[in-house]
């Protein structure tokens, strides 16, 4: 897949209804793309890293040979759906009223 | 007086020594009795010490000895400072001082005795209360001593004893031995001593600033150990698999360029994520997709309904006609539509689209082409491979990877005169090449092989005309060809396919005879559109056509080959099995894979036609409308493998999903009501099912022939 195909699924993502935001974390935590504002990003960054670290590490304590996938956090206002990658985590909020 | 000035000297300690030999060599001066007693010892003296040498001891002969050295004493002092400064206030610098004291002080102490002539001592003997008893007793003292001491000694020896009685006083010890005559040699008397330097103690240490220190810490888990495992045991298959891999990757990159960045590492993420928001936003769908079924079917026996789940539109595709569908053998989920136009004025680019019923909005994969396609196969086997073919008349071969097609025929290479209306992936030949067959509207079918990046090509058969030459307006005969439109393959029997063509015909081949037909069947009246196999019975096939009907046809057993080797008499006009008009043109027709009676067909009016024989011979179970404008034309229709969906394309570039209800999905084991079946057993089931019904319909000399008379050719 080439960046600017990339890019584009971005933008139909954050077109689509209902989505929030877009928020990709690299392996530290760090944020280095985001449709929110500042301070959001980083609030959701830090303490989606480390639920998605926490995990992942359960389902692989539980079968080494399993892996984490995809993690889906149903809230009473928003959907966050939280895709790991080898080095990074893509975290997309959605609002399910809209849906 | 001399001795006066010796004893005041006293005082400072260290000319003490000095001091006493001058007062003996004045003694011994005025006395030379002293010096010769002495001569004696002096001698005895000077012989033990010849005696004792050191045995390094230099041997000067004469010369040497005479050598004189020259040495000369200063007064000054060689510890003294040359270079004390001092701060003029004055001329406002320092200032080195030229003047050093010269004075070595060895030893000073401080004494407690005063001269008794001076006026301290007066007022001391006056408080005291003895005026001048000390000088008497002093006298006295000397008188005592020196009547103890030297009785022996002469009256001359009392006058000097009373000389030097007075400062003696000071020094008893010299005294007597002035006094004593048995002191002998009194220069060869000497007592040193001397105390070295009790050096203090001292300790010494430094403490350097301690190197810098950092905790390290962590914790395994269990599946932290197995991944270091799973690394080790990559890198080591790695080492041996790196030589194949390098040519691979040569091999990938040159076909499909460098695709290595940093966003492109959250490709998948971003794709999996899209779908989720498309599941979220769609959810409604989904839901029916997998658990709704028409409630309302239960109370209608013979009827079904068809319920619209997504509807796929691309915006680059809207003016384009989806010419057809493929669902991919691998991913039940995912289809590709090829997408042309059948208006023959308004020509334009063509495409490919992927599309997955998890993403509904936007295609997974997009491919432009600069012509117009009109139809599409994807590799059973190789779902990656795509062939296609143009309305320009050449055939493609996508890899999914790569945006342009990985082969493409030219003029020089085979390629079509006509449009190709329909390709087909054949089985790998013998060299395992892969291989498919092109039908074109210039009457050609051709084998097309891929032989290491070459397309090759074979035309298999010629689609002629029974009729004579045509005449040339220059009187030369032209032949007429026949214009091939739709095929399909049989499923078991390998070589044998059937030919659909414009002029309403259906030839049954074989790939073995490239000149002559199996049989001719005049089906339709128009262009047929589709022509199929059906799935589970080896004679039975369905066509469709431009002329408003959809026809069900079993194959010949007396074939053409049989009667007249000629093949241009013996067109048979044998009656179809079935035939239904849908009233409008049909543009495709497809059997269900789930039962062998039951098909669908999509017209150019928007309706789509769903049947079950098994139910109904002569009236659809569902006919519907499904084109969202009233002007639509429906063109080709899909079943999905394993879902119980279909996928109708229409004229506007869109692909609607529908959900077939109960009625429209009836399995055969519910009549039987046994609990499970195997393939084979299925597969006689629904033979037979079918059997029954054609039964009803067969012309009684046909049906009672053995069925294998068409499979010995």
């Amino acid at each position: 897949m080439k960046v600017t195909e990339i890019e584009e699924t971005f933008k139909r993502i954050s077109a689509h209804k209902g989505v929030i935001g877009i928020v990709v974390v690299n392996h530290e935590g760090i944020p280095i793309r985001s449709t929110l504002d500042n301070s959001v990003t980083i609030q959701y960054a830090g303490l989606f890293h480390q639920l998605t670290q926490k995990a992942r590490s359960t389902v692989r304590d539980i079968d080494p040979q399993n892996d984490l996938t995809f993690l889906r956090i149903r809230s009473k206002k928003h959907e966050i759906m939280v895709a790991p990658e080898k080095d990074y985590l893509m975290i997309v909020i959605q609002s399910p009223k809209v849906l | 007086m001399p001795a006066k000035a010796i004893g005041k000297g006293k005082q400072a300690g260290g000319a003490s020594d000095i001091s006493r030999r001058r007062t003996t060599r004045m003694r011994g001066d005025g006395d030379d009795m002293t010096d010769m007693g002495d001569g004696t010892d002096a001698d005895d003296w000077m012989h033990s010490k010849a005696l004792v040498k050191p045995e390094d001891q230099l041997d000067l002969n004469e010369q040497q000895l005479k050598e004189e050295f020259t040495r000369i004493l200063t007064a000054n002092n060689p510890h003294a400072p040359q270079n004390i400064v001092r701060y003029s206030f004055k001329e406002r610098q320092y200032k080195q001082i030229s003047s050093v004291d010269q004075l070595a002080i060895h030893f000073a102490l401080d004494g407690n005795m005063l001269h008794k002539d001076s006026d301290e001592a007066r007022r001391q003997m006056a408080k005291l209360g003895m005026p001048d008893a000390v000088q008497s007793e002093q006298a006295g003292s000397e008188g005592g001593e020196g009547a103890g001491a030297g009785a022996a000694e002469a009256d001359d020896a009392k006058d000097e004893g009373k000389d030097e009685g007075r400062d003696d006083a000071a020094t008893p010890t010299p005294a007597a031995a002035a006094g004593g005559k048995k002191l002998t040699n009194q220069f060869n008397y000497s007592e040193r001593a001397s105390q070295t330097y009790n050096n203090p103690y001292r300790e010494r240490g430094t403490a350097t600033e301690p190197p810098p220190r950092a905790t390290f810490s962590g914790s395994v888990t269990q599946w932290e150990i197995f991944d270091a495992y799973n690394e080790d045991f990559e890198k080591q298959v790695n080492k041996q698999q790196i030589i194949m891999l390098f040519v691979y990757l040569s091999e990938y990159v040159f076909l499909c360029g460098f695709q290595s960045d940093d966003v492109t590492r959250i490709a998948n993420a971003s794709q999996i994520v899209e779908r989720m928001v498309n599941q979220n936003t769609y959810d409604d769908i989904a839901q029916d997709f997998k658990y709704w079924d028409d409630p309302s079917d239960e109370y209608r026996e013979n009827e079904g309904t068809l319920l619209p789940l997504w509807r796929f539109t691309f915006e680059k595709a809207k003016k384009l006609a989806v010419t057809s569908l493929c669902w991919n053998p691998k991913y039940k989920d995912l289809y590709a539509v090829s997408f042309g136009s059948y208006d023959f004025m308004k020509q334009g680019n063509g495409m490919i689209l992927f599309y997955s019923l998890k993403n509904p909005s936007y295609p997974e994969f997009i491919y432009e082409t600069d012509s117009g396609l009109m139809c599409l196969d994807v590799h059973p086997d190789h779902p990656y491979l795509v062939v296609v073919g143009y309305y320009d008349g050449s055939v493609g071969v996508f890899n999914i990877e790569c945006k342009e097609p990985v082969h493409r025929c030219t003029a020089k290479n085979g390629k079509h005169t006509d449009p190709v209306w329909q390709v087909r992936w054949q089985k790998d030949d013998l060299e395992n090449n892969h291989n498919f067959y092109s039908i074109s509207s210039d009457g050609r079918i051709v084998q097309w092989t891929i032989i290491k990046n070459e397309l090759i090509y074979q035309d298999v058969i010629q689609l002629t005309l029974p009729e004579a030459p045509a005449e040339g307006p220059d009187g030369t005969k032209v032949s007429t060809v026949g214009c091939g439109t739709a095929f399909d393959f049989h499923k078991r029997n390998d070589y044998m396919f059937l030919v659909g063509t414009e002029e309403g015909k259906i030839h049954t081949c074989s790939k073995a005879y490239s000149s002559q037909f199996l049989d001719t069947n005049l089906a339709h009246n128009m262009a047929v559109y589709q022509v199929r196999w059906n799935p589970w019975h080896p004679d039975i096939y369905i066509t469709c056509s431009a002329d408003w009907t959809v026809k069900i046809w079993e194959v010949s057993q007396k074939t053409t080959v049989d009667t007249n080797p000629e093949n241009t008499q013996n067109v048979s006009n044998r009656k179809a099995l079935f035939t239904f008009d849908l009233n409008n043109s049909v543009g495709d027709v497809a059997w269900a894979p789930y039962s062998s009676t039951v098909f669908a067909a999509v017209t150019a009016d928007g309706k789509v036609f769903v049947y079950d024989l098994n139910i109904n011979k002569y009236e659809p179970l569902c006919e519907q409308m499904v084109a969202v404008k009233k002007k639509t034309k429906l063109t080709h229709i899909e079943f999905n493998p394993v879902y119980p969906i279909i996928i109708v394309g229409d004229d506007r570039g869109n692909v609607t999903s529908l959900k077939l209800s109960p009625n429209l999905k009836k399995m055969p084991k519910e009549k039987k009501g046994q609990p499970a079946m195997d393939p084979a057993q299925r597969e006689q089931l629904e033979i037979a099912k079918l059997d029954k019904l054609l039964n009803m319909v067969r012309e009684p000399t046909e049906g009672s022939k053995p069925p294998a008379a068409t499979e010995k050719k």
